[in-house]
């Protein structure tokens, strides 16, 4: 995970000790992605472990201070020259639940689209005011938090989507599946005017 | 908090007979000094008419629409438009700039009617053309600045003085994605330093600067957000 990358990656600009990583990894990512020290060690001795970091002795205090090795780098340039995968689609509960709305027979599935069109804007209204907050001196933060509001905006748009299409499919009505879901938007309608 | 916009079950039947289309059935919605309200909805749903029938330039087929205190349907045509300039600032979706007019003119022109004299409106507009960032361009005219700066110079008219009431019709149509925030941004500072807003977009990102987002479907308020969450627990929800 990119926890592994993102840790030599801080450390790469100097070494540190784990709850130093930690509190500089969360600047950057606004706490988006709470670390707990213990996975911040676990992280540092698998890192050890393949040789990506070593121990640099211990400061006035006593912590354990971590460097970064020269395959340590080669592994932070790989990771920032290589895109990350798109991989297989990952289980979305949304559009599972969406699917299952449109072929179970009595769902209001425009009810379904809107309830969370609705709890969606809401996310999206929370980051904006996180946005609406940071300052200039957060850009890290600030852009983690815009793919947090683009995500949420691409369901949102998806659910327009969907909702229009069944709007179309109610208008026209063709295969088996689509009249049954043309019964219950329709009674949806019914049922509002 | 003082109610800015208050319209109470709002019916607009465009036309009669078999032709009649019932843009908005019932609608209430109560805007607050301070507040700005997103309204989304698919297209066809009533949010135009919902914000021409706000600021007075259409008329409800049953129902009212105060501002400020005003029945607008208590006016006559004058008082109405002088209300309507004073008061109520509007962003249309088309953005209606006159092009034999400057920046600076387009802008100082409402101020004009309502009996500024020309030094004040023009330095009143320029105060709004610098707000929107585009000061150096007041004495262009609209054909020479492209559709973003021309949003623009509509915008810094829709709040030139001091309007209680901005209300924005897809304000963000032609511009970027930076560009659409900064006009948020500007819609939000405005609403903070205590005018009214309403928004009207198709854009769930540009939504979200609202203390409150409401649904329209088929002239219907369908939903909306709740009121707004505390700053406290704003980290604490994206920890879920
Ligand atoms: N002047 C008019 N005469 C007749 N019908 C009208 C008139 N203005 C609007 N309508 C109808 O009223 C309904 C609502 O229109 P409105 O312009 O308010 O929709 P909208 O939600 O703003 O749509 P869009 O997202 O496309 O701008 C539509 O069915 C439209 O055709
Ligand atoms: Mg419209």
């Amino acid at each position: 995970m990119s926890i592994r990358q993102g840790l030599l990656a801080l450390l790469e600009q100097e070494p540190m000790y784990g709850y130093q990583l930690r509190a500089a990894f969360e600047s950057s990512t606004g706490a988006t992605w709470p670390l707990n020290v213990g996975q911040v060690y676990t992280t540092l001795s698998r890192l050890e472990r393949d040789g990506l970091v070593e121990s640099a002795g211990h400061d006035d205090e006593g912590h354990g201070i971590y460097r970064i090795t020269p395959a340590g780098r080669a592994e932070v340039a790989d990771w920032f020259a290589t895109p990350v995968g798109r991989g297989t689609p990952p289980r979305d509960e949304l559009a599972i639940k969406l699917a299952m709305a449109v072929t179970v027979p009595g769902v209001d599935v425009r009810a379904v689209v809107q309830a969370q069109r609705t709890a969606t804007l809401r996310a999206l209204q929370d980051y904006t005011r996180l946005k609406a907050r940071a300052t200039d001196s957060d850009l890290a933060w600030s852009l983690v938090l815009d793919s947090l509001v683009f995500d949420a905006e691409a369901e949102v748009r998806w659910l327009d989507h969907c909702e229009a299409r069944l709007a179309r499919a109610a208008r026209d009505g063709q295969s088996t599946g689509e009249q049954r879901q043309t019964v219950s938007v329709h009674q949806a309608d019914e049922v509002r005017r | 908090m003082s109610a800015v916009l208050e319209i109470a079950d709002l019916t607009r039947v465009h036309g009669k007979g078999e032709a009649a289309v019932t843009a908005l059935r019932g609608v209430t919605l109560t805007v607050t000094a301070g507040e700005m309200v997103a309204v989304m909805g698919p297209s066809g749903s009533g949010k135009s008419t919902l914000l021409t029938c706000a600021g007075g330039l259409d008329t409800p087929t049953s129902g009212t629409v105060t501002v400020e205190g005003t029945d607008l349907g208590s006016l006559s045509r004058k008082q109405l438009a002088a209300l309507r300039r004073r008061s109520v600032g509007y962003i249309f979706q088309e953005l209606n700039l006159i092009p034999a007019l400057t920046a600076a003119e387009n802008v100082s022109l409402p101020r004009e009617l309502d009996g500024d004299g020309h030094r004040e409106a023009r330095a009143l507009a320029l105060v709004a053309l610098e707000e929107v960032g585009i000061a150096e361009l007041a004495d262009r005219f609209p054909d020479d600045m492209s559709g973003g700066q021309q949003q623009r110079v509509a915008i810094a008219r829709a709040i030139v003085g001091d309007r209680r009431l901005v209300l924005a019709d897809e304000p963000t149509g032609a511009l970027d994605t930076d560009t659409g925030e900064q006009v948020l941004r500007l819609l939000r500072a405005r609403c903070d330093a205590g005018a009214a807003g309403v928004l009207v977009t198709h854009e769930a990102r540009h939504a979200a600067w609202a203390d409150r987002v409401v649904f329209l479907r088929d002239g219907l308020m369908v939903d909306e957000t709740g009121p707004a969450a505390t700053a406290d627990s704003l980290l604490h929800g994206i920890r879920r």
